[in-house]
């Protein structure tokens, strides 16, 4: 809504002009203050409900700003004795899902770009469609047949649905929008499709690598189900260790905000940083894990 | 030898093994397991006992499992709430963000936030945020004078409760792909509607609104697949309960397989459910065509 100037004649914008300028700004700046008080307080709350005791968390009402901020909350999470067996847990699914990913998800985007084989890309963006719980019970029935239930590998085998469609995609359109002479010329020059996608595509292609990167990492670490309902008690993913804090032990409001907290900072933090290059990756079509 | 540089109309299909690895993995994971559900599903089966063929037993006891009929009508409540809010907030968020202002690239950083934070912790603050007696939400009401909601505790109020929490994660999304829209809009009949003397809501109407629809309903498209298949918020904020009061067919079928572990009826519940996404889906993309938003 850009405050388009009514001009009023004569001798150049009288008062009136200037007030009703001045009022559209206001709106508008009232407007952006509205749409992002609610990300902000959120965070905020769960930043004040980590970082007051138990006494002030119980309060009503409410005590906005912690005096004196503790960390006793934090020493409680990390006192947790299992929780850094969950963040390395979260760390090897999520590295090792994208690392995958990478592997198998920028070649499949170069080819299908290439190929224009839509038909491919909708096989596998199927996994962004069906609710997870549709594949996931048979897939726990089976993983324990097999006898994997008890390892990581359920876990980090389901989260490829989260991380190599995300590349997939971003990678389609990457791959669409880079001009082929390069690739030709190689080609020309003796090399084979393979190598020409190896040493000229893909080098080309690595702001689209890093985009996709950021989003299956995200993405592939705030997944609930899979660690949910594959992870056991010591192969949950930080989300369900989380989860798990709500249920089994007794409930204190700040240890759970500052456990929320440490999971979901790295995400935000991330998110802050890269804006840019999350907006551009995210915009190119309904990106989202799980 | 050198071959000659990419030419001819088939091409494109020694592209094709490039992409056979990541398909094989998503047949594997996900294509597969389908076949199974549907073999589990005509089976009387329960985890630690034998199976039973039963045939169509599961889908005949579903369709009059009055919990399961419950938990379709939550769905499609909370869907409908949870599709048509975001649209509109995303929608008018994107017009805010499509304008130059100050500090705008910093201000959409911070409006992305919640569709990037891992649903189960925030899901954990909400759930402290809307607790009856000592929550945040409830002393800000009494501060502007309203009288204190029960939010997810009472049967009323879980779902809109829900679907708050589902329009703060996902507005972001729908103005995502409108503001894509946007940008490519092109200026020309901005200037020439101002020339004519257009007011703003006019320029919406008639200029914007078309030009963006396509996104709107691409947004539409992908919001409702979201919100029939929501899980985290859900499952960590009210368990589908007070009673069943928000169990939706995701919840219904997790309590089903995983509390009870009526893995044969829950995989009936899977088959119905599937249909019924692929064909809300094909709905809305009928819609689509038929409107011709291409």
């Amino acid at each position: 809504m850009s405050a388009v100037a009514s001009g009023s004649s004569g001798l150049g914008p009288g008062l009136g002009w200037h007030l009703k300028r001045l009022a559209g700004k206001l709106g508008f700046a009232f407007a952006v203050f509205v749409i992002v008080s609610p990300a902000i307080l959120v965070m905020l709350w769960m930043l004040s409900l980590s970082l007051k005791n138990e006494v002030d968390n119980m309060a009503f009402p409410p005590v906005v700003i912690p005096s004196p901020p503790t960390f006793a909350n934090f020493e409680a999470v990390f006192e947790n004795a299992n929780l850094m067996r969950y963040l390395v847990n979260s760390l090897l699914v999520t590295g090792g899902a994208t690392l995958v990913a990478i592997l198998v998800g920028v070649p499949a985007g170069y080819g299908i770009a290439k190929a224009s084989a839509h038909k491919i890309a909708i096989c596998i963006l199927i996994a962004r469609i069906t609710p997870a719980l549709s594949y996931l019970i048979p897939l726990y029935m089976m993983f324990q047949m097999v006898g994997l239930t008890g390892s990581l590998w359920p876990i980090f085998i389901t989260h490829l649905v989260i991380t190599i469609p995300i590349f997939v995609y971003v990678m389609i359109g990457f791959f669409e929008s880079l001009p082929p002479d390069l690739e030709e010329a190689a080609l020309i020059d003796g090399c084979s499709l393979w190598q020409a996608f190896r040493h000229v595509a893909m080098p080309l292609a690595r702001p689209g690598i890093v985009v996709a990167m950021i989003l299956s990492i995200i993405f592939s670490w705030n997944n609930f189900v899979f660690g949910a309902v594959l992870g056991g008690r010591q192969t949950r993913t930080l989300p369900a260790a989380v989860y798990n804090m709500l249920t089994f032990e007794q409930v204190a409001w700040g240890p759970l905000a500052a456990a929320a907290l440490l999971v979901t900072a790295p995400v935000l933090i991330l998110t802050l940083f890269i804006q840019k290059e999350i907006v551009g990756g995210l915009t190119a079509g309904g990106v989202k894990g799980g | 030898m050198p071959t000659a540089p990419p030419a001819g109309p088939n091409y494109g299909r020694n592209y094709l093994p490039f992409a056979y690895p990541a398909l094989l993995i998503t047949a594997a994971v996900i294509i597969f397991p389908w076949m199974f559900t549907l073999f589990m599903s005509v089976h009387e089966w329960k985890i630690g006992s034998a199976r039973e063929f039963v045939g169509f037993a599961n889908y005949i006891k579903l369709a009059t499992d009055p919990r399961f009929l419950e938990s379709i009508g939550n769905t499609l409540y909370f869907t409908a709430l949870a599709v048509v809010l975001p649209i509109i907030l995303g929608t008018a968020a994107a017009l805010i963000f499509n304008e130059r202002f100050p500090l705008r690239g910093f201000c959409r950083a911070i409006f992305i936030l919640p569709m990037m934070a891992t649903p189960v912790a925030i899901a954990l603050v909400w759930k402290m945020m809307f607790h009856p007696q000592l929550g945040v939400l409830n002393f800000i009401l009494s501060l502007v004078g309203l009288p204190p909601t029960l939010w997810h505790t009472s049967a009323e109020t879980v779902i809109p409760t829900l679907v708050m929490v589902e329009v703060w994660h996902w507005t972001p999304l729908v103005m995502l792909i409108v503001l894509g829209g946007l940008a490519a809009a092109p200026t020309e009949p901005y200037e020439s509607a101002k020339i004519d003397g257009a007011t703003w809501l006019q320029m919406f109407r008639y200029i914007t609104l078309p030009l963006i629809m396509p996104f709107v309903v691409l947004a539409t498209v992908i919001r409702t697949i979201d919100a029939l298949k929501a899980f985290d918020t859900i499952f960590v904020i009210s368990e589908g309960g007070p009673g069943t009061a928000s169990e939706t067919i995701n919840i219904y079928l997790y309590l089903q397989a995983f509390s009870f572990y009526n893995i044969g009826y829950a995989s009936a519940v899977v088959v119905v459910f599937f249909v019924l996404i692929i064909v809300l889906a094909m709905v809305l993309l009928w819609l689509r065509q038929k409107s011709k938003w291409t």
